[in-house]
């Protein structure tokens, strides 16, 4: 199936639901259920517009951002546990705590800290993204070859050139905690514009939703799903590169 | 139990303890693991300059805690070693490791592995790459420089560990359990080619093994270590001409006799 040039995986099941939907919404039971063609229609009138485009741009842009924070804070962060017992045994419990705890009860209390604006989106994004981040990291510095390690000792390696060995060694388990920050990054910037809802696609939503524009609504959000599940096949080819060596460490 | 018995096998005199033609010298090492694991006692030992000796006991006895003490990754409980009578601190430029498992890295060329000693050390891409290249060739793996550690057998793998290792010009290679992860018939290609590049690059060799033909057929020396705790329980010397055929050399009587007294001294740690 495409969606403006996205193939979409899953595409049979994916079908079900779109037929489904366009039934129910033929209907025209629920409110909330414009049938899906109507969705579709309204798209191209959704991304013409030009709030969209300013939407879009704050959207990407504090997305983004936190998501840069996000890995560079979440992979050093990985690096400190994975290297230093010590930092371990003080920091991981409270990574867990974060990666499974109800970040979203977590964004008034950002907001309070750091207003109603961007900054406030950023950091939830970084919120979302940071903790899995962190986790797979240490996780790939704790897998990575002790042999190897002693070898670039043996060798006279620095404690730099040390540390650029371990940084490649947890390179697939780094990549796999980016991909799912990816992830967990637009559910932040979703969920991060729509408490504050007065810029990016949070004030859209409210726009669409005050005047029941539901086409225009659900058409937001497959534009969302798609930018999401687009980035996240990205990371999916950068993996895939750096693989081969995944399944190949001893 | 007398500690260091040292076995004078076709009439080879012992070397004093303080031979002047030592390059390394275990003083005295102790090792105990995490308070009460004591892996290696008492260990007193000359390597000579030159000369290829074998560290060989049953599975377990210290061979390999030995070598990385030897190697400066690891620190002994007590005791000290010597490399050209400076006492090792950490791992030096006059040793260098081959590891049992290759320690390759996986994400780089053949050439960029064997290069990986030079590289650490800061000597420039070009030189290295040469230099890398002319050990890559003498362990065998010409045409392969630009594969990666996946592409390539167990045996070649180990190849490009070996030429990591004489790739940085070390006086002293330490090689544990090299041949381990390889079958049998490259085992003994590698054997004869380690003999040959004996001869072309005139470096002291410890080699940890716990197969006794191994043992015999490459090394002036073999050290044979009794389990818990590891010490030294005999010196053996064998006489071997290896100039010939190998597959002469491992018929004649010296040598299966000298299979046949190493075993009978090692069972009964087996058992
Ligand atoms: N890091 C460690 N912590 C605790 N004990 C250890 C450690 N490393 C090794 N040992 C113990 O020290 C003893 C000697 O280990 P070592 O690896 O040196 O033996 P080995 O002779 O090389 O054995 P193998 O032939 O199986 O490789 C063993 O009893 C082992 O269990
Ligand atoms: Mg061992």
């Amino acid at each position: 199936m495409e969606i403006y040039g996205y193939r979409v995986p899953a595409a049979a099941a994916l079908l079900v639901w779109v037929v489904i939907w366009e039934i129910v919404g033929q209907f025209d039971l629920l409110l909330m259920f414009p049938p899906f063609s109507e969705v579709l229609a309204s798209l191209p009138e959704v991304i013409g517009t030009a709030s969209f485009a300013e939407a879009a741009r704050i959207t990407v842009v504090s997305y983004l951002s936190g998501l840069a924070l996000a890995i560079v804070v979440g992979v050093g962060l990985g690096l400190l546990m994975g290297m230093v017992k010590r930092a371990d045994q003080i920091l991981n419990m409270w990574v867990n705590i974060f990666l499974s705890a109800p970040l979203s009860a977590l964004v008034p209390v950002i907001m309070i800290l750091f207003g109603m604006g961007s900054p406030t989106v950023v950091a939830t994004v970084f919120m979302f993204a940071v903790w899995i981040i962190a986790l797979d990291t240490r996780a790939g510095v704790l897998h990575a070859s002790p042999s190897l390690i002693d070898m670039s000792r043996s060798f006279g390696a620095s404690r730099g050139q040390r540390m650029k060995l371990i940084l490649l060694s947890a390179l697939p388990e780094i990549l796999a905690g980016i991909r799912l920050g990816v992830v967990r990054g637009v559910k932040g910037v979703v969920i991060g514009q729509l408490l504050v809802s007065i810029i990016g696609v949070g004030a859209l939503f409210s726009l669409y939703s005050q005047n029941f524009l539901m086409a225009h609504f659900w058409a937001l959000i497959l534009i969302l799903f798609a930018f999401a599940l687009s980035l996240a096949e990205l990371i999916n080819r950068l993996e895939a590169r750096v693989e081969y060596y995944a399944g190949n460490r001893s | 139990m007398n500690m260091t018995s040292a076995t004078e096998h076709a009439g080879a005199p012992v070397a004093p303890a303080d031979a002047p033609d030592a390059i390394i010298e275990v003083e005295g090492i102790h090792k105990v693991y995490s308070g009460n694991v004591t892996a290696l006692e008492n260990i007193n030992l000359d390597f000579r300059r030159g000369e290829m000796t074998s560290l060989l006991g049953p599975s377990g006895c210290g061979k390999t805690t030995l070598l990385k003490i030897v190697a400066g990754l690891l620190k002994p409980t007590d005791g000290e070693v010597r490399v050209n009578g400076a006492p090792v601190k950490g791992p030096g430029p006059e040793r260098a490791f081959v590891f049992q498992d290759f320690a390759l890295m996986p994400w780089a060329t053949v050439l960029r592995n064997a290069g990986y000693g030079l590289e650490v050390r800061g000597v420039a891409k070009r030189e290295r790459e040469e230099r890398a290249r002319h050990y890559i060739n003498e362990v065998g793996l010409a045409g392969f420089e630009e594969k990666y550690p996946h592409e390539l057998s167990g045996g070649m793998r180990q190849r490009v560990g070996l030429a990591r290792a004489l790739a940085v010009d070390a006086d002293v290679l330490l090689m544990d359990e090299p041949f381990s992860a390889v079958d049998e018939q490259t085992r003994r290609k590698f054997q004869e080619d380690l003999i040959r590049l004996r001869e072309i690059e005139k470096k002291t060799f410890i080699l940890v093994t716990h197969s006794i033909e191994e043992a015999v057929y490459l090394s002036d020396r073999i050290v044979l270590l009794s389990p818990r705790p590891g010490r030294v329980a005999q010196i053996v010397t064998p006489e071997i001409d290896r100039s010939g055929d190998p597959e002469a050399i491992r018929r004649t009587t010296e040598y299966l006799d000298l299979i046949d007294d190493i075993w009978a001294g090692l069972r009964t740690y087996v058992e």
